[in-house]
């Protein structure tokens, strides 16, 4: 029955790309958690969160990713979603996540963001 | 669980479960609620709402209730307004209640500067849902909570 949220991440350069593949309840939080500062402690600059196989983030998951959110701030680098359903992405935006986090479509398109291109 | 039969146009269908309080029941819940959004063909979009409203509904008793049978009590309706179909969902605990005019407004300000980044439970179920009723004592809680199709 269990629905629990596997992660797996790649690095490009120093930007770390995290999939989630399931529910984001409390233990699937905490499992982005531990990569995604993982992957800051092995200098990422930016995280892009890939939740394009993940149907459910529940408000305890999303507490966690608040605290993420708050670790990149800290370090002035960058966080941003992508491939999130309309439902997560409603509910992010309810929870403010979506102020002080990019909201992509596409994993290319948040790769774009997190890497702009000098004019 | 139990299930109503056939209900005479304009009364409400209905299917009645019990889950205990343990980690993940919720998502069993959300399995009845996804099956009866489809029977009335509502879009996969509106299921999803549903289902994160009923989560976090399980998920505030789960946590804050205190349960003196350590059951969450569910009965999921399909009904009609006017021209309208709707499903509804009653979670009722037998917990210690609590008066939802107490409960701080969140904001993502607030979860910064605080230890404390939890209580967005009751807001996302009003941001969803169409309609949501909170009846709340010391014999426990019952959130009532619509979705039209």
């Amino acid at each position: 029955m269990s629905e629990s949220c596997k992660v797996s991440a790649e690095r490009r350069g120093d930007v770390a790309i995290l999939r989630t593949d399931g529910y984001i309840n409390n233990q699937g939080g905490e499992e982005i958690a531990r990569e995604a500062y993982a992957q800051l402690e092995g200098g990422a600059r930016a995280l892009v969160l890939n939740l394009e196989k993940t149907r459910i983030v529940n408000s305890i998951g999303i507490s966690i990713l608040i605290e993420v959110l708050e670790k990149v701030m800290d370090r002035k680098g960058m966080l941003a979603f992508c491939g999130l359903t309309p439902t997560i992405d409603k509910t992010f935006r309810i929870m403010g996540l979506a102020q002080y986090a990019e909201i992509y479509p596409t994993q290319e398109d948040a790769l774009r963001g997190v890497n702009p291109q000098p004019a | 669980m139990s299930q109503g039969g056939s209900a005479p146009p304009g009364l409400a269908r209905e299917v009645s479960m019990t889950i205990p309080v343990a980690p993940e029941m919720e998502i069993v819940a959300t399995a009845q609620a996804a099956a009866l959004g489809e029977y009335i063909a509502m879009t996969r979009d509106k299921i999803d709402e549903v289902k994160l409203a009923l989560v976090e509904a399980c998920i505030n008793a789960f946590e804050h209730a205190e349960c003196r049978d350590e059951q969450l009590h569910l009965t999921f309706r399909l009904g009609r307004d006017e021209s309208r179909e709707w499903l509804e969902v009653e979670v009722m605990d037998k917990g210690k209640g609590f008066n939802s005019a107490q409960v701080e407004e969140p904001s993502i300000e607030k979860s910064f500067v605080s230890h404390r980044k939890r209580g967005w439970g009751l807001q996302i179920i009003k941001s969803l849902m169409d309609e949501v009723e909170i009846t709340s004592g010391v014999g426990g809680t019952r959130i009532l909570m619509r979705k039209y199709k």
